[in-house]
């Protein structure tokens, strides 16, 4: 489970002065659902589930990763979380393998739990036919699927995805979106950033909609569509941040 | 901090690292063929060279004499040498290698040295062009030898012993022991290389576990994971630290063969030869790297803390390059002759530790200063620790853009 409490950042820019990347945001994400969180570009999506991730620290709020705190613990949330993006690369020169297994061990897991996990997921992912072979001579699909399992390796009740189809071809990005919904399936707690309406649509249970650092609006897809009047979900989004996005221009 | 954590990036850095080829080629074959290529390969070059130069028979163009045929003929009878035709243009002939070198016989020479009257022959030459030297010597030893001649007819007409013009000797000879006299000459060397390429070693993989990792997008990933920062820090800084002796040590073997080689190629002199041969036991070596330690671990601190500042490869790149000068600067300012070390200069980074070396090599140990020179480099190399440990835990650094 997730629990963000006014979760706030602050940058500083030499040009443009302090920047509020996230501003006070608070939402919950329950084991067995996704929460989709949709933005448009600079949006705040990235810096909240890399708060969320321990990778940034908040300025202001906290959070709750699996009823730890993430300022008072980033670690251990670290260590029940697998955080996957189109930024988290892998290590050219690692076989797919190693780069699996690098991270199990990270993630403290003795040789012979690793070893039986690393096999098992190899198998149930069809990697066993480059499990051997340099993460740099894999193709696209292949380091997806590496990523994949390296995000598994210690089987966290939490998964954030940071946009991660962006830039994916289609057969490529629906690898990673049937593996969003099995997460969901094994009753993980599922949170998921993206500007594509129609990969909400598919997968979110739950939607919140940020704009300029702010958690505009929340609910259901259905509750969404009701309480704006719309069917699709581009122009529910399209009438949430309309206002904002006029006085953030102006 | 976790030892397993910090093993287990060690491990994978360690595994990364030996799979890049531009890494073999920076910290395995460039140290292991520099010095043999510089040393031999330099040697040998200048031995052909020389040889070659020496069995060239010189052009010489000869300036006057025409009213000295005995002396003339004489100077034409040399073996290897080739009196040419006398021109207005010599000099420039001398400039561009056509002769090698010019000889002006006074007016009248052989009546004045018959007179017994004070004259003197001048050479011209192309100096700092080894032919054209070689020339000038052996025209000059063909008068030198004529002169001798003439004094020795002189005194045997008088009746005096040769003896009396060298009523003695002067001789120089040295009694300090062989180590300390290698050590004097190749020292402060040896310092010197082990500091450079402590650093230089240290270069590539500072920039590829930092600036390499953020542009190849592995940064995020890492952070992700539970390993503490200070674990990261400390797993990668040892490989640089790794690398960083790697190098070090891989160019000393490297030297070592190299001399070891170039006193037996007969390329030198037999006492250049024994000078060339470092007197070096395994203690010195281990002495030389106990203090070059410290060093090499304030180095990968740096180099570290500077390459997580760049945003990508090519911008750490432009920041460490200038990184060598400021390490340059003081390591060969310990080869200066009359530098010596001092309780002030002892507390110089780079500076101190190139001293102590040149000391240590030629057996001098000066326990005092040894001391304070290792603890003031690991005081220096703690804090530059301890600021890598800081940035890594800095987001402005770690997601600049």
């Amino acid at each position: 489970m997730i629990e963000a409490r006014g979760l706030s950042k602050r940058f500083r820019d030499k040009k443009r002065g302090e920047i509020r990347a996230v501003d006070s945001v608070s939402f919950t994400c329950q084991p067995g659902r996704i929460y989709g969180l949709l933005g448009a570009n600079g949006a705040g999506k990235t810096t909240t589930l890399r708060m969320l991730a321990t990778i940034l620290e908040p300025t202001e709020g906290t959070a709750l990763v699996c009823g730890h705190d993430i300022v008072e613990q980033p670690e251990k949330v670290r260590s029940c979380v697998g955080f996957l993006s189109t930024a988290t690369a892998l290590y050219p020169r690692l076989t797919a393998q190693e780069m699996v297994e690098y991270f199990g061990r990270l993630n403290g897991l003795d040789e012979a739990i690793l070893k039986k996990r690393v096999d098992d997921i190899f198998h149930r992912l069809d990697m066993n036919g480059f499990r051997d072979r340099r993460c740099d001579k894999l193709s696209t699909g292949m380091k997806q699927k590496t990523s994949i399992a390296r995000t598994l390796v210690h089987d966290p009740p939490v998964m954030i995805f940071d946009e991660p189809t962006l830039g994916l071809d289609v057969m490529t990005a629906r690898t990673i979106t049937a593996f969003i919904r099995e997460c969901r399936d094994n009753d993980k707690t599922v949170i998921f950033s993206t500007h594509v309406m129609s990969e909400v649509e598919k997968l979110c249970d739950a939607i919140g909609i940020i704009h300029d650092g702010k958690l505009l609006t929340e609910g259901t897809l259905a509750e969404l569509r009701a309480k704006y009047g719309e069917q699709d979900l581009e122009e529910v989004f399209v009438k949430v941040v309309s206002p904002y996005h006029s006085n953030s221009e102006a | 901090m976790n030892l397993r954590n910090i093993g287990c990036v060690y491990r994978k850095e360690l595994t990364e690292w030996l799979r890049d080829r531009r890494t073999l080629i920076s910290t395995v074959l460039i140290p292991l063929l520099l010095f043999p290529l510089m040393m031999v390969g330099f040697s040998s070059l200048a031995v052909i060279m020389i040889g070659k130069a020496e069995k060239e028979t010189p052009k010489i163009m000869v300036l006057g004499g025409e009213d000295s045929p005995a002396i003339l003929e004489k100077l034409r009878s040399v073996d290897n040498l080739e009196i040419v035709l006398t021109t207005d243009d010599w000099k420039r002939k001398i400039s561009e290698k056509e002769i090698r070198a010019a000889v002006e016989i006074p007016k009248n020479f052989e009546v004045s040295l018959e007179q017994s009257k004070p004259e003197t022959v001048q050479i011209y030459f192309y100096e700092g062009e080894i032919k054209s030297s070689f020339g000038a010597n052996r025209v000059e030893k063909f008068f030198k030898d004529y002169r001798d001649n003439i004094i020795k007819n002189r005194l045997s007409a008088r009746n005096i012993p040769g003896s009396i013009l060298n009523p003695f000797e002067v001789k120089q000879k040295n009694v300090a022991p062989p180590e300390k006299v290698s050590g004097a000459a190749l020292g402060g060397l040896l310092g010197y290389m082990v500091i450079l390429l402590s650093m230089t070693g240290a270069i590539y993989p500072a920039i590829d576990l930092t600036a390499g990792e953020k542009e190849r997008g592995t940064m995020e990933t890492i952070l992700s994971s539970p390993i503490s920062r200070m674990d990261l820090v400390l797993g990668k800084f040892s490989l640089v630290l790794s690398a960083s002796l790697a190098t070090a040590i891989l160019s000393l073997i490297s030297m070592g063969v190299s001399f070891a080689l170039l006193g037996k190629s007969g390329a030198m002199s037999s006492k250049d030869a024994a000078v060339m041969q470092l007197h070096i036991g395994l203690p010195t070596v281990l002495a030389v790297f106990l203090m070059a330690l410290p060093l090499a671990v304030l180095f990968a601190a740096v180099l570290l803390t500077i390459a997580l500042f760049a945003k990508s490869y090519k911008e750490a790149q432009s920041y460490l390059t200038p990184m060598t000068f400021i390490v340059v600067i003081p390591a060969v300012a310990s080869l200066m002759p009359g530098v010596e070390l001092t309780p002030k200069l002892a507390l110089v980074p780079i500076l101190n530790t190139s001293l102590v070396c040149k000391d240590i090599v030629a057996g001098t140990y000066h326990w005092n200063s040894i001391a304070l020179i290792f603890l003031s480099t690991c005081v220096y190399a703690a804090a530059a620790l301890f600021l890598a440990v800081k940035m890594f835990q800095r987001e402005s650094v770690l997601f600049r853009s």
